[in-house]
């Protein structure tokens, strides 16, 4: 096993939801080599273990940047890290979004929840980059109105198109109901000359890509973020495999084309 | 001598002389003895700890000892243990970090000086298990240090088979009872009328330079006409054999048998069958903390694919079912295993069948499935 963490010390905290925070990053001493949305790092929590998280933020976008939810011990640690711990970080692990291949197309980003975490560079790559792109829309789902991150970004990103849907709203939502698909139809985007981006729960990912597929969207286009149990991110611990793929090498990130027959085999 | 010198001779003082040499030279020398009602691979200080005179019975499910009535070294069958024991152990710590009172955190690679290995009577199965776990572990974009080191500084003595057992099924997984390249000395034991003795190839110029300090003879040609005869009769006398069709587009097609059923009924998900797979290499890590709570060590641990736990996400395991745990591990080995190593990951040791609690045995069950299928046999 390779990989040994670097520390880094936590500059910045922000709450994203009740359970969720983002973590911004800087190296103590030697940077990691740079890392391109999509693609993850293990992250240390010192006593408790590591884990792997996407970047939210890369170092070309504002500087490395973790966005994590509390979900078992290691999670629960880093949410509860301060400005001034000192984390261990490791990579850059995977496959990224690979942008760049959707040069002079639509940009399409469908998210769901915390989703919209490793999707969060991506876009910024593709603001920043005027011209280089047709129209960008970002399609964004969460269970609840208290669950979404990334607000102030998704009132600030000037995109051709922007929307949101929750589950189940609360007394103050006012905006749409209902699964990220339905956003689908109102979005401007030309299926033919798309690129796609998703990622989200397994469930989400499979309904919006067999969408887009109906739509006219080719499956290798639909690039979608995958999520297995990952405990080296190196290919020799065995836990992430999806059938032929070794997520923590071969994806996240994978063509739709490679991941549909995968994810339709129940229990693969 | 070099490498391409030809085959020598040595005898049971020979080998006694091999081992004396290795231990001389600091080496930490693996073999097989007797233990436990078992041939086990273990350190040996001298020949004399080896398996003389012993043989195994095997078969699905089942291991006993048995007495040879000649004094044999290497005519026994794979054992519980492979080579990944040493090369790839069951436990190793990968790092450690320790905190300051000030909050900075330093963290600190394990590096533990690489025994000098020499492991001697790797059968040509295992020889191929390691040349399959050397790609694994470090043919990759992030190569596996701590194997690197231990696996750079081991020498492989390698014994051909000639006593292949009731579970052996190598033949049919594309290898043979000779010995591949990537030993430093093949041995060929020979037990006749003109006495015990082991026909010795050298395979690498270290190999070469111990042979050279053998008390050894050229080869006769009865000496090598007999090895080879033995090696060849030993490739028609497997106990078992993998249907003769394209195994990675098999296992590939029946994701949905029937068959996963029926052997899931069966498997008890001990995992036994992985622990003692000479390729099977999974791991995962722990945490552990002393009790100041400011140094902490980060350990991997083998793991298996048939604990529920393995797959596990935030929401449960991926793969909760006997059914899917066992498809995983047939279809990684057979199959997947040739998308994610270019290579099939079975040799056909035959060490799952024999040390399954059930008796499952998996040249059977590949069986089954091929003719669930319903595909022509191809090759």
């Amino acid at each position: 096993m390779s990989g040994l963490p670097v520390p880094h010390l936590v500059t910045d905290r922000r709450v994203e939801t009740a359970d969720t925070v983002t973590l911004r990053l800087e190296p103590v001493g030697a940077a990691l080599a740079e890392f391109t949305p999509g693609q993850f790092a293990m992250v240390h929590s010192f006593g408790r273990g590591e884990i792997p998280l996407s970047v939210s933020s890369v170092q070309s976008t504002g500087g490395l940047a973790h966005t994590v939810r509390a979900v078992g011990a290691v999670s629960a640690g880093l949410c509860a890290a301060r400005v001034g711990d000192v984390l261990g970080v490791h990579g850059p692990y995977g496959t990224g979004w690979e942008l760049e291949r959707a040069r002079g197309r639509d940009v399409l980003v469908v998210a769901g929840g915390i989703g919209l975490a490793p999707l969060r560079p991506l876009v910024l790559e593709a603001l920043a980059d005027p011209g280089g792109y047709g129209r960008i829309s970002v399609l964004v789902g969460a269970r609840t109105p208290g669950d979404l991150i990334a607000r102030d970004d998704l009132a600030r990103w000037r995109t051709a198109y922007t929307a949101v849907t929750v589950d189940r709203p609360d007394a103050h939502w006012d905006g749409d109901v209902g699964v990220v698909t339905r956003l689908l139809d109102r979005a401007p985007f030309a299926p033919e000359r798309t690129w796609a981006f998703v990622c989200g729960p397994e469930p989400m990912i499979r309904a919006t890509a067999r969408d887009l597929a109906r739509l006219g969207v080719p499956p290798h286009r639909v690039r979608v973020s995958l999520e297995r149990n990952m405990r080296c991110a190196t290919g020799h611990c065995g836990h992430c495999q999806l059938g032929p793929l070794l997520i923590c090498r071969d994806g996240p990130v994978v063509g739709w084309d490679r991941a549909e027959p995968l994810l339709s085999v129940r229990e693969l | 001598m070099t490498a391409t010198a030809p085959p020598a001779v040595i005898d049971e003082d020979g080998l006694g002389v091999l081992v004396a040499t290795l231990v001389a030279q600091g080496r930490t020398v693996v073999g097989p003895t007797v233990r436990d009602g078992a041939i086990v691979l273990a350190e040996l200080t001298s020949s004399a700890a080896l398996p003389y005179g012993w043989g195994v019975d095997l078969d699905a499910g089942r291991y006993r000892l048995v007495r040879r009535e000649d004094r044999a070294v290497f005519a026994h069958s794979a054992g519980p243990q492979s080579w990944k024991s040493w090369l790839h152990p069951a436990r190793e710590r990968l790092w450690s970090a320790d905190r300051t009172p000030e909050g900075d955190v330093t963290f600190t690679a394990a590096e533990p000086e690489a025994p000098a290995y020499a492991f001697l009577g790797v059968r040509p199965c295992d020889l191929r298990a390691i040349a399959i776990q050397d790609w694994v572990l470090t043919g990759g974009r992030h190569p596996d240090t701590g194997y690197g080191r231990r696996r750079r500084r081991a020498l492989l003595i390698a014994a051909e088979c000639t006593e292949p057992g009731a579970t052996c099924f190598c033949v049919s997984t594309g290898g043979g009872p000779a010995a591949d390249p990537g030993y430093d000395l093949a041995l060929t034991e020979i037990v006749d009328d003109d006495g015990h003795r082991f026909l010795v190839r050298a395979g690498s110029e270290e190999g070469a330079r111990l042979l050279d300090a053998l008390p050894h003879r050229r080869a006769d040609f009865v000496t090598e006409a007999s090895a080879r005869g033995a090696v060849d009769a030993a490739r028609d006398r497997m106990g078992r054999a993998l249907p003769p069709v394209d195994l990675r587009t098999l296992l590939g097609g029946s994701l949905a048998a029937d068959r996963w059923d029926d052997v899931a009924d069966r498997c008890l998900t001990c995992g036994n069958c992985t622990m003692v797979c000479p390729t099977c290499f999974c791991v995962t890590t722990e945490e552990v903390t002393d009790l100041t709570g400011d140094h902490t060590e980060r350990w991997q641990r083998w793991d298996s694919c048939f604990d529920l736990d393995f797959s596990h996400l935030h929401e449960g395991p991926v793969r909760a079912s006997p059914r899917a745990r066992y498809r995983q591990w047939l279809t990684h080995k057979l199959s997947t295993w040739h998308d994610q190593f270019d290579s099939s990951g079975c040799v056909g040791c035959g060490r799952c069948v024999a040390w399954c609690p059930a008796g499952i045995d998996l040249t059977e069950e590949v069986a089954a499935l091929h003719a669930e299928s319903g595909t022509e046999t191809r090759r």
